[in-house]
């Protein structure tokens, strides 16, 4: 049975939380206890909590992975993980970064954006992938013989949340670390300029929303669900001038492709649609026969304007 | 008393001869007319060829009887009209006149043939010219009034577009105002000083000749030959001016009404005498330079008068998006005469037109509705200059990318949303209309003498699928055998051509001719006006080609269809013109008429409509593209509709409807006014 | 500058209607129409623009069988200067590593200071540039949506989570994987397509490029698509009902199972 290690990222100090849906992905895969790998630097904390979501915990600590830097982690997780491993990542910026080039340094096979597992043929791992905005999935098979590189969908399995591995961490070299590509900086998003087809949430309304006023409840919502979310609209609000056109969903506005599609008070025109190009499609109406839920794959009948306050103090609550 | 010493007799310092001064004049004034009028006209003759503008003479002679001479448009604006009405048959009756007075300052006794004084119509002419004289200059005092003192907004410059107008336009008027007066007191100043004449009461030369002391001859003599000089050196300076600026339109407007379209509807060619084929072999295609525009476009440029009719009825000058044709104009005009300046060599240069005077989102904001064309008193010409520096744009690969994406799709699926061929026709196997009304489908061999062409929208909008059952249930009752193309059956193209993606349209184009010959159509009928528009007047199919609405009035005036009461008499319906079928092809009384034919049904019209109709901004593939704009098109409309006091705004075409449905919301009109299409309409009444 | 750009010929999702061939194992393919991969087509734009600045020659490459001709020749219209047409029965059921392969062969037959990738595709995993820089040990930065021009390397922007920009250096030669929104790619009509369709077009082999014909398609993948399938979803919408409470619970549910939370 093939070794599982675990890629995890962290910011400012914290894990982020797609590490403990890591930790069920590999008992998915393997039955054998999981590595964690923590790269950075001065990361001690990080790698204690680590250890209380995996039972085994490698940390790089190297003034070279204060910020990771693909090249630069790549580098260390091939110094660190023996061949013939599976390597699991959070499908996400990073992991497009650097897991297809460590899955060629490794040799092993490469399997990305996985939203289910199968289940283990031997040494065939069998994942479900989606394709064309999630309209259609496929199962792949990923040959594990020589190790495989596979990077998860944040959601796919759910959060080990208990906290009780009480995992031990060991220190680990990384070697030689010279790049040939330097890290910079990060460049915040300039204020008021709003790019809707990059949100993974849209929380989108339509005239249901009634008073210009009401903008504000999805505004809250979006802020309660967090940076992945934005507010978007159907034309009637743009024409309205209750939101910037830069926000339009539709043929004569942005085409976006987002986990989630939060239609809120749309009645679902063909101009708007033919702008939602996949993800979920969650139709909040109070007219039980708009068109709209003829397409979504979640409905719900409910005025918005009391629904989404009550939404988002559930999610707030939650927090 | 002693007569007055004309000015070809008159010795200036006591010898230099009148006569010869009058010569002068003549030779210096004409020439320098003849040398700037050569250079106005050079560039037209280096412009691109179009040759269509010699054909089709019978109705090139009727515009300039009606349009040029008739003067049929300018009352549509009731006192600027009458103003320009006046000032122009003046000019037609007094530039007769001016011909003789240069003439007579050289000699004396020169009259033209028939127009002696002593000659019954030389004596009416006299009474005439006087009278206009007076009238133009009433006009003229008028006239300036309203430019200087009231203001009309239209003629208001933006300030993007440069300075104000007013100072050139009132000059203009004082100098025609000052010929009119320098030519009374010329008559004036002879018939104070005894010279018999009747002169009319109340005309300026009669109050003037009123006026003069006869006593004072000497004075009279100065008055006599000063006016004269002063009317000569007015008109020369006037002539030479005229191609400085606005008033150049004096002397075009005549040749521009004459060469003005005369077909409705098509788009041209890209290049005259290039055939589909010949255009993969062209450099570069559309009008992206100054030079790539037609001598008569470039004639237009010459001939606008600045009265700014045409921005006044454009519809996307009324939401402010950033198109005003008037600058369309106005701007290469003044490229124009820079660039080819009178005075200088004339400069070639490469630089493009989108970019320096043109923005690209100007050029994308026109709907192609046509407003400007029907208004414009002297038969300028918007929509093929604006497909032209389209055709440029896309040919350079500046096309919004908002509308790449209909592009593609209407290349590889034949309609602008990637819609499945096969579904093309699904609408027509609804199993609820399919057991109600069987359509023929061409895709399963079924064909019929009439072809129902659906087009793109029609077919698959799930709103306005109800347009293509409705038209074919109005077709079943009328006893038609129709059948629809089905998959094979692509976009008509008619946005795609006025986009300027020439080579696609070609290709839709092509395509269709072939299908529609295939299946052995012997008339055509479409509920889309832009379809209809299309095949029209863009394809030229060789078979009539119909709007529903044509349809539908020769049905109920041969009795094979008759409508029952309408339901609610207590609502008022009003007709909203699509442009593709009003302005575009004047199809205007066969959809009021089809209305009117529901007994009972109340009917109002909008502030705007026939061919004033606003368009609804659909067209030109705008659902995909909007330009920066600070109210909807369509929102103005239905606060029109809802204004005259209708309930329902009954539109006859698919794109209509769109905006038209959204308006209504947006405007907060919900339950006040609904929209409906007109073959909706009429199959609800269908007895 | 000498750019390679790798692309890609896809069904585009924005033009078909996948739905599930009446077998249930493989997507309907009859009625599929193709075109170049969307973001390869930001790739193309931005080596045209720095072509344009800097000079240089932009080729297309793309691994495929003689219908991929369509999209080089669409990519030639807006700019590039050549086309690269990559050909063996050998590279058919190659997976990504197999692509990788096959470019990698491309790259080492020519000189490039710059290779562009899109940064993924509908159908795709958005791993080739990743590895194809890896294989020829080249940096390597994905998800790039902008580039400044330095002396021997790159100011260049990745775009990461929560609309950040992480700017980086990169030294040249390297590979970049190129997001949308970096620029606005040039409309390409029929017209441009038909000026360049005289071009020709090289060819080249699993031979050709020198790459070990075992190590490619079928036969080199190990990640292998098994079948399609359509996730279970009712009929129109599956309809929440019950309590606002109530709903709101299964709300949340189901975005959290959706990644919305």
């Amino acid at each position: 049975m093939a070794q599982v290690f675990a890629y995890l990222n962290h910011k400012n100090g914290v894990l982020e939380d797609a590490a403990m849906e890591l930790i069920n992905a590999a008992k998915a895969i393997s039955s054998e206890p999981a590595t964690a790998i923590v790269c950075g630097s001065g990361i001690d904390a990080v790698a204690t909590a680590a250890a209380a979501i995996f039972p085994k915990v490698i940390k790089v600590d190297n003034a070279a992975l204060d910020y990771p830097n693909a090249e630069v982690v790549r580098k260390a997780l091939v110094n660190v993980i023996p061949a013939g491993s599976v390597v699991l990542f959070a499908h996400n910026t990073f992991s497009m970064d650097c897991a297809p080039g460590l899955s060629v340094k490794l040799n092993a096979s490469f399997v990305a954006d996985i939203v289910g597992i199968d289940g283990v043929d031997g040494s065939t791992l069998k994942v479900v992938r989606q394709e064309f905005g999630g309209v259609v999935s496929t199962h792949v098979g990923v040959d594990m013989s020589a190790g495989a590189v596979v990077a998860v969908r944040p959601g796919t399995f759910a959060p080990d949340e208990s906290k009780a591995a009480g995992g031990a961490v060991t220190a680990a070299d990384a070697g030689d670390l010279s790049a040939k590509r330097k890290f910079i900086e990060i460049v915040a998003p300039e204020a008021g300029d709003v790019d809707i087809t990059k949100a993974d949430i849209l929380v989108s309304i339509g005239r249901g929303i009634e008073d210009e006023e009401n903008i504000q409840l999805a505004m809250d919502l979006k802020e309660a669900i967090g940076n992945a979310a934005e507010v978007s609209c159907s034309r009637p609000i743009v024409d309205a001038k209750w939101l910037e056109a830069s926000r339009q969903v539709g043929t004569s506005g942005c085409t976006v492709k987002p986990k989630v599609y939060m239609a809120c008070g749309i009645s679902g025109s063909f101009q708007h649609l033919g702008g939602i190009k996949g993800g979920l499609l969650i139709a909040i109406n109070k007219n039980p026969n708009a068109p709209i839920f003829q397409v979504a794959n979640v409905g719900i009948v409910a005025n918005i304007v009391e629904f989404l306050p009550a939404l988002t103090e559930k999610i707030e609550e939650m927090k | 008393m002693e007569h007055l010493i004309s000015p070809a007799h008159y010795k200036f310092l006591g010898f230099f001869p009148g006569a010869i001064l009058s010569f002068l004049y003549v030779i210096v004034g004409v020439g320098l007319f003849a040398y700037i009028m050569a250079k106005r006209v050079a560039p037209l003759v280096l412009a691109k060829p179009d040759n269509s503008r010699f054909s089709d003479i019978p109705a090139r002679l009727m515009n300039l009887l009606t349009i040029w001479l008739g003067q049929i448009r300018q009352p549509r604006y009731m006192t600027a009209g009458v103003l320009h009405i006046v000032i122009f048959f003046g000019f037609l009756t007094l530039g007769i006149r001016t011909c003789s007075l240069v003439v007579i300052g050289i000699f004396p006794d020169f009259a033209l043939p028939g127009l002696a004084m002593d000659q019954p119509l030389g004596f009416l002419y006299n009474i005439a010219k006087d009278i206009m004289a007076t009238a133009v200059f009433i006009a003229c005092a008028i006239a300036a009034y309203r430019r200087g003192i009231v203001r009309p907004a239209r003629y208001a410059v933006p300030e993007k577009y440069g300075h104000d107008h007013t100072a050139e336009a009132v000059f203009v008027l004082a100098i025609i105002m000052g010929l009119m007066v320098t030519e009374s007191l010329f008559e004036a100043a002879a018939v104070a000083a005894g010279e018999p004449a009747f002169l009319m009461p109340l005309t300026l030369v009669w109050i003037f000749a009123k006026i003069l002391p006869s006593s004072a001859h000497g004075f009279l003599q100065f008055l006599h030959i000063f006016s004269y000089y002063a009317h000569n050196t007015l008109f020369f300076f006037f002539l030479n001016f005229l191609p400085m600026g606005k008033h150049f339109h004096v002397i075009t407007s005549f040749f521009n009404v004459l060469f003005m379209r005369v077909r409705r509807g098509n788009i041209k060619p890209v290049v005259y005498g290039i055939t589909a084929e010949g255009l993969d072999e062209l450099e570069s295609i559309g009008v992206k330079r100054l030079e790539d525009f037609t001598w008569k476009h470039m004639l237009d440029f010459y001939s606008c008068a600045d009265c700014g009719r045409c921005s006044d009825q454009c519809p996307a000058n009324l939401v402010k998006r950033p198109l005003s044709p008037r600058f369309i104009t106005i701007k290469a005009r003044d490229l124009m005469f820079k660039k080819y300046s009178w005075r200088n060599d004339f400069q070639f240069g490469r630089e493009p037109l989108v970019g320096s005077i043109y923005e690209a989102d100007e050029i994308w904001s026109c709907t192609t509705c046509g407003a400007c064309e029907q208004e414009c008193p002297i038969g300028i010409e918007y929509i093929d200059k604006i497909v032209d520096l389209r055709r440029g744009l896309v040919d350079e690969g500046e096309v919004p990318q908002t509308l790449q994406k209909p592009l593609q799709a209407l290349s590889k699926r034949g309609n602008p949303w990637g819609k499945v061929e096969k579904k093309r026709a699904d609408w027509a196997r609804d199993k609820e209309f399919a057991a109600e009304c069987e359509v023929k489908i061409m895709e399963n061999g079924d064909t019929a003498e009439t072809l129902y062409f659906v087009d793109s929208i029609t077919s698959y909008d799930d709103r306005m699928v109800s347009i293509a059952k409705s038209t074919a249930k109005i077709l079943d009752a009328c006893g038609e055998d129709f059948f629809v193309i089905g998959k094979d059956e692509k976009d008509s193209g008619n946005e795609v051509v006025r986009f300027g993606e020439e080579m696609l349209y070609q290709e839709l184009k092509n395509h269709n001719m072939e299908i529609i010959k295939e299946s052995g159509a012997k008339r055509i009928v479409t509920s889309d006006p832009h379809a209809y528009n299309a095949l029209k007047n863009d394809y030229q199919v060789d078979v009539p080609v119909e709007h529903i609405s044509e349809t539908i009035m020769k049905n109920i005036k041969a009795g094979k269809i008759k409508l029952k009461p309408i339901e609610d008499p207590s609502k008022v319906y009003t007709y909203h013109d699509p442009c593709y079928l009003g302005r575009h092809n004047a199809v205007y009384d066969d959809p009021r008429d089809a209305i009117k034919a529901i007994p009972g049904i109340q009917t109002v019209e909008m502030v705007k409509n026939r061919d004033r109709s606003l368009c609804c901004s659909g067209g030109g593939l705008m659902l995909f593209y909007e330009p920066h704009e600070e109210e909807r098109m369509a929102v103005i409309r239905v606060k029109m509709a809802a204004e005259a006091g209708a309930n329902v705004i009954v539109c006859a075409c698919p794109f209509c409807m769109v905006n038209m449905e959204d308006a209504i919301k947006v405007a907060g009109l919900d339950g006040q006014l609904e929209a409906i299409e007109l073959t909706e309409l009429i199959t609800q009444h269908l007895e | 500058m000498e750019i390679l750009v790798c692309v890609k010929r896809v069904p585009d999702s924005a033009e078909n209607e996948i739905v599930m061939n009446s077998a249930g194992n493989d997507i309907e393919r009859d009625d599929l129409v193709y075109s170049v991969n969307e973001w390869d087509n930001y790739a193309v734009e931005e080596a045209i623009q720095i072509v344009e600045k800097v000079g240089g020659t932009v080729t297309v490459v793309t691994v495929g069988d003689a219908d991929a001709d369509e999209i080089l020749r669409r990519e030639m219209a807006m700019g590039a200067e050549k086309g690269l047409l990559l050909q063996d029965d050998a590279f058919e059921g190659s997976d990504c590593k197999g692509i990788a392969t096959a470019l990698k062969g491309a790259v080492e037959k020519g000189k490039y200071d710059l290779i562009f990738t899109g940064a993924q595709a509908d159908e795709g995993a958005g791993a080739v540039g990743g590895m194809l820089a890896a294989m020829l040990d080249l940096p390597y930065a994905s998800l790039v949506n902008k580039i400044e021009l330095g002396d021997g390397k790159l100011t260049i922007g990745r775009e990461i989570e929560g609309g950040n920009r992480e700017m980086n250096e990169i030294s040249m030669p390297c590979v970049l994987s190129i997001q949308t929104g970096i620029n606005e790619p040039r409309y390409v009509g029929i017209r441009g397509i038909r000026k360049v369709s005289g071009v020709e077009i090289p060819v080249m082999s699993a031979g050709d490029l020198g790459v070990d014909a075992g190590s490619v398609g079928a036969a080199g993948a190990k990640v292998k698509k098994i079948d399609y399938f359509v996730p279970e979803k009712g009929e129109g919408a599956e309809m929440l009902e019950g309590s606002t409470e109530e709903i709101i619970d299964k709300l949340i549910e189901i975005l959290k199972a959706n990644g919305g939370l």
